[in-house]
């Protein structure tokens, strides 16, 4: 079977949720919405204090092109706008909503029988409007994406559903309950990028799911399923698209770059949304799992809604739950409390108990090579961590430190527990720091 | 319901799972995988190698400890490492050796080649290869002059002919035979039977019949070692593969008397130190190239060295010095092989 160069194979832990059906959360009583939630320019609020609001109603504007707006997850009243803990940017603002007693949503959602006869233009700014971003994590704006450069000629979609970071199964079971809303999305963004080519890349651990996609392509001639052996960082664009295409993306370029633009199950099932019903993201599929909860489930959860309630509905934590993670255990980010809210990238909330979230203590470097051996950017990381500790980070630079796609397959591997891509991450920080002081 | 355990909340950087394996478990295979060749070592030598073994192995776990202990460090004993040290300097001396050679040759591997150059992870050669050399260069008549016969049969394993190891028999035999008239007829013919029968003496140097040094002498206990090793991801097959296949190639080449490519390579690489140097020490993480084409450019490194040191060297056995001048060469080669990096394209 074909696959990328590098890679690890960690404790899958798909167990806890694989087979556990999408369940609605409850609709909580009140969210908060961070106003940024993807990558790319700021959003600009538009509504205040003690206003009234729609589900579905854009809480912000997007500022800019690469930019998406944000929109209330429930109806009821804006009862702050303040800044809040940050998932992942540590400290942002927010606008934060008390639900009203019922649920009320914007008119404009309806079903348009005609979409298919959307010229790309239009398709791509429902897709805009609907405030998309990357759901595999990344959160980069969905339509920037499916608008490449004139002079970038694009000949394939692929549609990521490999889902590599291990307990994470969100797009595991939207595969299985949803694939005809899934490649529906798929069509539009081929049709959106003229491209005659589809592939849909799946990792053998997720056999069924190849299935019932298989079936779901069934008359499509222009798509295909491949199935892809298990192993981490399959998920990571360059590594799908090196799998799936034997393509490389060149050092500091883009998919778009060799022809190709990736996109995750569960970014295509919203664009289905968002062009075929203007349907704003307002929620996503998270998988809430680990040994530190007491009942592991995958829910459907608005934007905005915090951890506690999540939790509590899905039993609490453990006596020795120790660490909560938004995302995988590999390149997920701790969380300092269960006060934040769930935003358009969170593929998971991972408890992990004191044992595993022990943090190990660093040994010397034996030099045995094998983050060598692992690492899908063919990097040096023991050099270019102790370049970074001496803060000789132009020289890292020269290493090139900026290609480190921070997947963590090294500090995984290392039997020294090293904190390499923690390092290396640190010096990448700096070096963007310096570059952008040398101007 | 549950109230949040703040404080008990972790917060640090992704990833935050890590694969078990560990320094100490890579550290403990390897002594683990040398008990077979222990084994060997005593039912051929007796209790004078187990002697010699223990001497080494504490003297290099003492040394350690007091070392750490001076340096205000953590101790870090347990990882095994010192222990490696140990048993591979006492495979590599001769049973004969006097009780104050192991002694002195592992405080020599962790203080000076170890310790010194920074510790675990650090040292540029191999603590005991460095040591063995520098026993070698110290006490040449005790670390070569009286090899200690086997239990059974001769030293070199073929009768007719005195000689230490099987590779000096076959050294000397070739010396004889390049100048038969300074030599008398009986040697001159003595010599050609031995290289003619060498592959009699196959059955025991497989087992380790033969004169040599502790640890090196018997191929299929350090084999059985090996594929522990491979098994558990201790050492991987890029050094040992290209190093034996480096000195089989050269010594066919020119290892024979009779011109190019009648060299007996089957010979050279079961005799001398060459399976337990290929696999047990040219492998040693620290002082190898961390990539695997630097590491099979080091193995051939290794195996070419080897076979010119046993063919037209001063010494019957090239394998020590061969990995130390590698060793040396280690960071020359990291530089030139560091990888074509996902995405480059090489433009010069």
């Amino acid at each position: 079977m074909r696959t990328f160069p590098g890679g690890v194979h960690p404790f899958e832990g798909k167990s806890y949720t694989e087979k556990k059906k999408i369940e609605k959360l409850p609709r909580p009583k009140q969210v908060t919405i961070p106003l940024q939630q993807h990558i790319g320019a700021p959003t600009k609020p538009l509504v205040e204090k003690g206003q009234e609001v729609k589900a579905g109603e854009k809480l912000a504007e997007a500022e800019g092109y690469v930019s998406v707006p944000v929109h209330a997850s429930v109806s009821g009243k804006v009862k702050a706008l303040e800044d809040i803990d940050h998932p992942v940017a540590g400290r942002g603002p927010a606008v934060i909503i008390e639900a009203g007693e019922t649920e009320e949503w914007i008119e404009t959602i309806k079903i348009d029988e005609k979409y298919q006869d959307l010229s790309s233009d239009e398709m791509r700014k429902r897709i805009q409007d609907a405030g998309l971003a990357g759901l595999g994590g990344a959160t980069f704006p969905t339509h920037v994406k499916l608008k490449p450069p004139e002079d970038k000629k694009i000949d394939v979609a692929l549609l990521n559903g490999v889902e590599c970071e291990p307990y994470l199964t969100a797009d595991h079971r939207l595969m299985l309950e949803y694939p005809a809303d899934i490649i529906r999305g798929f069509r539009i963004i081929m049709k959106i990028l003229g491209v005659k080519r589809g592939i849909i890349g799946i990792e053998k651990n997720k056999k069924d799911a190849a299935e019932v996609m298989k079936k779901q392509i069934a008359g499509e001639g222009d798509m295909e399923v491949m199935v892809l052996p298990v192993k981490y960082p399959q998920g990571a664009e360059k590594q799908l698209i090196k799998a799936a295409l034997d393509r490389e993306v060149p050092s500091g370029g883009l998919p778009m770059d060799i022809g190709a633009v990736v996109q995750n199950v569960g970014t295509a099932k919203a664009i289905y949304d968002a062009v075929s019903s203007c349907r704003p993201l307002t929620e996503r599929v998270v998988t809430v799992t680990g040994p530190g909860i007491k009942e592991p489930k995958n829910l459907l959860i608005p934007i905005g809604t915090h951890y506690q309630d999540i939790i509590d509905f899905c039993g609490g934590l453990t006596e020795k739950a120790a660490k909560i993670i938004m995302g995988g255990p590999m390149m997920g980010i701790a969380q300092p409390n269960l006060k934040v809210p769930v935003i358009k990238g969170t593929s998971g909330i991972l408890v992990l108990e004191g044992k595993q979230a022990h943090l190990p203590f660093e040994e010397p470097c034996i030099n045995c090579g094998r983050c060598v051996e692992v690492c899908p950017s063919h990097l040096l990381p023991t050099t270019l961590q102790r370049l970074v500790y001496h803060e000789r980070f132009e020289e890292a630079g020269k290493l090139h430190l900026m290609d480190c796609i921070e997947c963590g397959s090294c500090s995984y591997i290392c039997p020294a527990n090293r904190y390499l891509v923690q390092s290396i991450r640190h010096g990448k920080r700096q070096l963007l720091r310096l570059r952008k002081k040398a101007g | 319901m549950s109230d949040a355990p703040e404080k008990l909340l972790l917060s640090s950087s992704s990833p935050h799972v890590r694969d078990s394996d560990s320094i100490p478990k890579i550290m403990w295979t390897v002594n683990i995988a040398m008990i077979p060749a222990l084994i060997m070592a005593f039912y051929f030598f007796g209790p004078k190698a187990l002697w010699i073994i223990f001497l080494a192995v504490a003297s290099a776990v003492l040394t350690e400890g007091i070392i750490y202990k001076l340096a205000k460090q953590p101790a870090r004993i347990q990882d095994g490492s010192a222990v490696i040290t140990g048993v591979l300097l006492a495979f590599n001396l001769p049973a004969s050796a006097p009780w104050w050679m192991p002694v002195v040759g592992s405080v020599f591997a962790i203080a000076i080649v170890k310790a010194l150059f920074g510790g675990l992870g650090n040292n540029i050669l191999n603590p005991a290869l460095a040591a063995r050399a520098f026993l070698l260069a110290s006490w040449p008549v005790e670390m070569t002059a009286s090899w200690v016969a086997p239990r059974e049969g001769t030293i070199s394993g073929i009768n007719g002919i005195t000689s230490a190891t099987p590779l000096n028999l076959l050294k000397q035999s070739a010396k004889i035979i390049a100048s038969p008239e300074s030599f008398e007829p009986s040697q001159v013919q003595a010599a050609q039977n031995a290289i003619a029968n060498l592959s009699s003496t196959y059955t025991n140097l497989l087992i380790g019949n033969v004169g040599g040094c502790i640890g090196e002498t018997s191929v299929i206990a350090l084999l059985i070692g090996a594929l522990i090793m491979f098994y558990r991801h201790a050492i991987s097959w890029h050094i040992p593969f290209t190093y034996i296949g480096t000195v089989a190639l050269f010594s066919w080449i020119f290892g024979g008397s009779e011109g190019l490519f009648t060299g007996n390579w089957i010979f050279h690489i079961l005799s001398g130190g060459l399976i337990l140097g290929a696999f047990y020490m040219a492998t040693d993480m620290v002082s190898s190239p961390v990539s695997h084409k630097g590491q099979m450019i080091f193995g051939m490194g290794c195996g070419i060295l080897t076979v010119t040191i046993r063919i037209w060297g001063g010494y019957p056995e090239g394998v020590s010095y061969a990995i130390i001048l590698m060793n040396l060469a280690v960071p020359l080669i990291d530089r030139y092989t560091i990888p074509r990096v996902f995405g480059e394209v090489r433009t010069k």
